[in-house]
């Protein structure tokens, strides 16, 4: 945290990995990564998390084991990752190719006054993701390398784990639909069809 | 006395297997359930074995219980229905989690097998055993319960009939009346 200015931008990191997105489907954690998704361009294909801090991560196998065929890129941030380190291990063991799981590290809880995180005393998420078994795992500083976890999340070769070192700024709130039947019922409907309407 | 006798380990007389399992396997795999989570249990060991022999179903072991309720809503998302395998102690560790299913109305079914009430010995296993049902009720998970093994195959029936054509979540607790209590200072003996 020494040199803030040098750090990413939030939102022009998660511009960048949803960048020409097509049929990508996208899980966010709650709090800033929901509203830097939503601020990228909500869309059917993004099931932005309000709450249940802990599941985007697993949340994102589940799905990504359901839809092999499909990309699935989570996107969330160093304290809600924190909080459900086990599944690293869990996704390692499964080794799904085609999940990407993006945290956005700015060092705070951000919605909370930002406290400081373990990562802001060292703790190497990637590292982690690293000796758990993810096939790649890095720590992100430059641009240049957002764009490399965004092709792998695209189109290489799973599990991917990303540490992205940002910004601990705090933005303008831009919020997608909140309730969780709405965000359920369209994301099942741009995926399944219409015949995930009917019980 | 006969009570007793039933909490014997396996190895030191013939022990007729149960048979619920392989009903509750069945019952599951006609509701196509793909996913299956699970932080194991002696009691679900059965179960396990028979999904891990299908190669149909993912059967993916939990670092904590809170990992299935995210992966099964993200497996329900991507059009796959599973199950949540666990003991009583597992549900207090899914609480916050379950208000995902709860709040996005999305179907989970939690095979539950219990500790902590009949013919506990271990008072540790007491606090979670008893406080299962009502913390499940409290987030807003339906409950059922099966304390006779012949009756636990249609409760896990009718608890996947409610959960995946209503979309919510629900739970089937097995009760150690059907499990067989263990006795672990009868095992020092040994």
């Amino acid at each position: 945290m020494n040199v803030p200015n040098a750090l990413l931008h939030r939102r022009d990191v998660v511009t960048e990995l949803l960048r020409d997105r097509r049929d990508l489907l996208v899980i966010a954690g709650l709090g800033a990564p929901n509203w830097d998704i939503s601020a990228a361009g909500d869309s059917p294909n993004s099931f932005p998390l309000w709450g249940a801090m802990g599941a985007a991560s697993m949340m994102g196998f589940g799905l990504a084991a359901a839809q092999p065929k499909r990309r699935v890129l989570v996107i969330t941030g160093d304290g809600e990752m924190l909080m459900n380190l086990g599944s690293l291990a869990t996704i390692a063991v499964e080794r799904p190719a085609n999940l990407t799981i993006a945290v956005l590290d700015n060092e705070r809880f951000g919605e909370t006054g930002m406290q400081k995180t373990h990562t802001a005393a060292g703790v190497d998420l990637a590292g982690i993701a690293t000796a758990a078994g993810f096939r790649t795992s890095r720590i992100v500083r430059t641009m240049a390398e957002v764009s490399e976890i965004r092709d792998l999340a695209h189109g290489g070769d799973g599990p991917v784990f990303a540490q992205i070192k940002i910004n601990p700024e705090a933005l303008p709130f831009v919020m997608p639909p909140a309730d969780g039947v709405i965000l359920t019922t369209r994301f099942r409907q741009a995926v399944l069809g219409d015949s995930a309407l009917f019980n | 006395m006969a009570e007793l006798k039933a909490t014997r380990p396996a190895q030191t007389e013939p022990v007729q297997l149960p048979t619920w399992p392989d009903e509750v396997y069945r019952v599951l795999k006609e509701a196509d359930v793909r996913q299956v989570g699970m932080v194991p249990d002696a009691g679900h060991s059965r179960l396990i074995r028979a999904f891990e022999a299908d190669p149909e179903t993912r059967v993916v072991t939990l670092t904590t219980e809170e990992e299935g309720v995210a992966m099964l809503a993200g497996a329900w998302l991507g059009g796959q229905r599973g199950v949540l395998l666990l003991q009583s102690s597992g549900v207090g560790n899914c609480i916050n989690m379950l208000s995902l299913p709860v709040i996005c109305r999305m179907p989970l079914l939690m095979l539950v097998t219990m500790r902590g009430d009949w013919g506990e010995f271990n008072p540790w296993q007491v606090p979670m055993g008893q406080g299962t049902k009502p913390s499940l009720e409290a987030i807003g998970v339906t409950v059922t319960r099966a304390d006779e093994p012949h009756l636990v195959a249609s409760t896990v029936s009718g608890a996947a009939h409610l959960a995946f054509n209503t979309w919510r979540p629900t739970a089937v607790l097995i009760g150690q009346r059907v499990l067989g209590a263990k006795n672990f200072k009868e095992l020092a003996r040994k």
